[in-house]
């Protein structure tokens, strides 16, 4: 029968059991007595040994009947006429038997863990006791373990009738005392630690004021999520703040991708400016100081330098260059150039037909004749124009 | 012989049937009252052995230790903006004088229950008729629980009882304001979202723009810089070649022309109309 049964005192109304026992037992001793030597424990007379070791076997199972047992990890509590004796350590003991002593025994090691919002699994909701109100009118979910221990024997046995229970009252109440006076942001996030924390506290606050001899160890916090119905909107608020992020790095991204590469081009263009400069003085010193060497050895005899150098010029020109020479003195008539047909000419054969220019001219400044001049170059020309038709 | 051995053992039976049948003990945990035919003689609060007069005395034991009351299914209670909410609490209770509570509930625990909760019921829709939701939840939840529980036990001594504490535990609101709460947890959800959607993108478009004018300033002053050391090299350039060239500039147009005839007709696809006029046929007239 468990101590903590409200109806437990009743038995000792009477003890009639033991009565029963005892007269039975006299009975019994009677009957013996009366058997083998018609006399009964007489003072002065020796008792009749098959009596008697009843008696003492009768009596060394009393006695026995007090010895227990107290594991490593619980205590043994002892009360003599239902007043406290003794608070016994593990290891064998013995207390004197019933009706005189009785013992509780209480495991005071073992960690227990009650279950809010949860059962077995977070994953399976109690939503009645999951679903509390925050500070700022919300609602959110929570399911939460909390782990506790019977430290003090004791207190645990005297005080209070189902001290197992009320962990579990203090400890919905509790959550919801302090949840009630966080913000949503606060309990969802960075406060779940400092909740359980609080909650901790304020449960071993009420238990001891009850005198429970119970200490909670741990409030875990197995899970702080909105309700199911609004499950989906934060869901897509967390995502929008991985997009803005993704939106910021994207920029940043667009930021180290373009300007480190306008420094590429504001280098260059530098450097370009760089080359310009010194290629253009370079060029300008060389030119000058060509200049000056020539114009040196032209001051020691112009005419002839001057003469020369044009002629050398003209030669350069002439020698590079397509020509047609014109008498136009001697020719008044329209003259009919195809120049296009000489420009696409010279630009695709150049080479070979340099040559055969370079020999009309000869043939040309050898024959003199102005008319004839003119009648090769048609003839040319129509030489152009029978190898484009070909 | 034989008879004064039995009479013997049947007194010894009879006065050890009296001796525990007037033998009781109180246990740590309980508090007991002897009655005699009815009537309360005397109250045991200490635990041990006591005695009592058998057959017309008789004991009953009541649990001493703190009790609780747990109500099953949440109450509704009105609040001052006339929102309902359902509140669960629980108390705990002891009882400390078991005279009173025989005499004023009949030491029935189901009874001093019932009455309990009834005055916790009362006062409590008598305080949350006067506060907020928010004030129930949150401000003024302490007070309201210390404010229960002193007048609730001013009421339950009357029986007896010493109420310890009253707690709230569930303070929720019904079905329909729930729902309601939900809409606009979902719309501020919503709120916070594109807040953040388009503060990314403001963002986002902040840096770009950033970046762009970076390399625009980059690049304008690099052409700037550009264009200041080509300016430069074109004016030493100048000074280079004026310096040179002032020293005889007739001839310098004359030795620049043939540079540039010699340059400019350099081409096959240069085609030059000439007449023997020019001095560089003067010979082969």
């Amino acid at each position: 029968m468990a101590m903590n049964d409200p109806q437990w005192g009743r038995k000792n109304d009477g003890p009639p059991d033991l009565d029963e026992i005892w007269r039975r037992l006299n009975k019994r001793f009677g009957s013996f007595g009366k058997k083998t030597n018609g006399g009964g424990s007489a003072p002065g007379r020796l008792p009749p040994i098959g009596g008697g070791i009843i008696i003492l076997i009768a009596i060394l199972v009393w006695a026995a009947s007090g010895i227990y047992i107290v594991d490593a990890s619980e205590r043994g509590v002892v009360f003599r006429f239902g007043r406290y004796l003794e608070t016994t350590q593990p290891g064998p003991h013995w207390h004197i038997p019933w009706p005189v002593d009785s013992k509780e025994i209480v495991n005071v090691s073992e960690v227990r863990t009650i279950e809010v919002g949860y059962r077995n699994n977070a994953r399976n909701k109690v939503p009645n006791e999951a679903l509390m109100l925050t500070d700022d009118e919300n609602i959110v979910d929570l399911q939460f373990a909390v782990q506790y221990v019977r430290t003090n024997p004791e207190e645990y046995l005297f005080y209070n009738r189902e001290p197992d229970i009320a962990v579990k009252q203090i400890a919905e109440s509790a959550i919801r005392e302090i949840v009630g006076k966080s913000k949503m942001d606060f309990v969802l996030q960075e406060g779940r630690e400092e909740i359980a924390l609080n909650a901790r506290d304020l449960m071993q606050s009420v238990l001891d004021r009850y005198r429970t001899g119970i200490s909670v160890s741990q409030v875990t916090m197995q899970n702080a999520q909105p309700p199911d119905q609004v499950q989906a909107a934060f869901d897509d608020a967390v995502k929008a703040k991985q997009d803005q992020e993704r939106q910021k790095n994207e920029g940043q991204a667009y930021f180290n991708d373009v300007v480190p590469k306008a420094r590429g081009t504001a280098a260059r263009l530098s450097q370009e400016a760089e080359a310009y400069r010194g290629r253009v003085v370079a060029a300008a010193e060389g030119e000058a100081s060509r200049f000056v060497s020539v114009l040196t050895e032209y001051e020691k005899a112009p005419k002839v330098t001057r003469e020369r150098m044009y002629i050398e010029a003209m030669q350069t020109v002439y020698t590079n260059t397509t020509k047609v020479l014109v008498d136009q003195k001697s020719n008044s008539n329209l003259l009919f150039l195809p120049l296009d047909r000489l420009i696409s000419g010279s630009s695709s054969t150049a080479g070979n037909r340099a040559f055969e220019m370079m020999t009309d001219n000869f043939s040309d400044s050898n024959a003199g004749g102005d008319g004839q001049t003119m009648g090769d170059r048609t003839r040319d020309a129509f030489r152009v124009r029978d190898r484009e038709s070909r | 012989m034989k008879t004064s051995i039995t009479t013997a053992l049947v007194s010894i039976a009879v006065v050890l049937g009296l001796v525990s049948s007037a033998l009781f003990t109180v246990d740590q945990r309980q508090n007991a009252m002897v009655f005699r035919l009815g009537e309360i003689t005397s109250v045991k609060t200490e635990p041990g052995l006591y005695w009592k007069l058998p057959i017309i005395e008789d004991v009953r034991f009541y649990d001493a230790r703190i009790h609780t009351v747990d109500t099953e299914e949440p109450e509704r209670f009105l609040t001052s903006e006339k929102k309902n909410v359902l509140v669960d609490s629980f108390i705990k209770w002891r009882i400390v004088d078991v005279k009173q509570y025989y005499i004023s509930v009949g030491g029935d625990e189901r009874r001093a229950r019932d009455r309990l909760n009834k005055t916790v019921n009362d006062s409590l829709r008598a305080e949350f008729g006067k506060r907020t939701v928010y004030q129930v939840i949150s401000g003024e939840r302490d007070e309201i629980m210390e404010l229960m529980r002193e007048k609730v036990d001013v009421d339950a001594r009357k029986i007896g009882v010493e109420v310890l504490d009253v707690r709230l535990k569930r303070v929720d609101l019904t079905q329909e304001i729930s729902e309601a709460v939900y809409r606009r947890m979902e719309a501020e959800r919503k709120r916070v979202a594109n807040e953040l959607r388009s503060t990314g993108f403001a963002e986002s478009e902040k840096i770009r723009a950033d970046a762009d004018r970076e390399r625009e300033i980059i690049i304008a002053e690099a052409y700037r810089d550009a264009q200041q050391i080509k300016g430069d090299g074109d004016a030493s350039a100048a000074a280079i070649y004026a310096g040179a060239f002032k020293k005889n500039p007739d001839f310098y147009s004359f030795y620049k022309s043939l540079e540039a005839y010699k340059q400019t007709f350099s081409d096959k696809s240069d085609i030059l109309v000439v007449e023997p006029e020019s001095p560089f046929f003067k010979h082969m007239k």
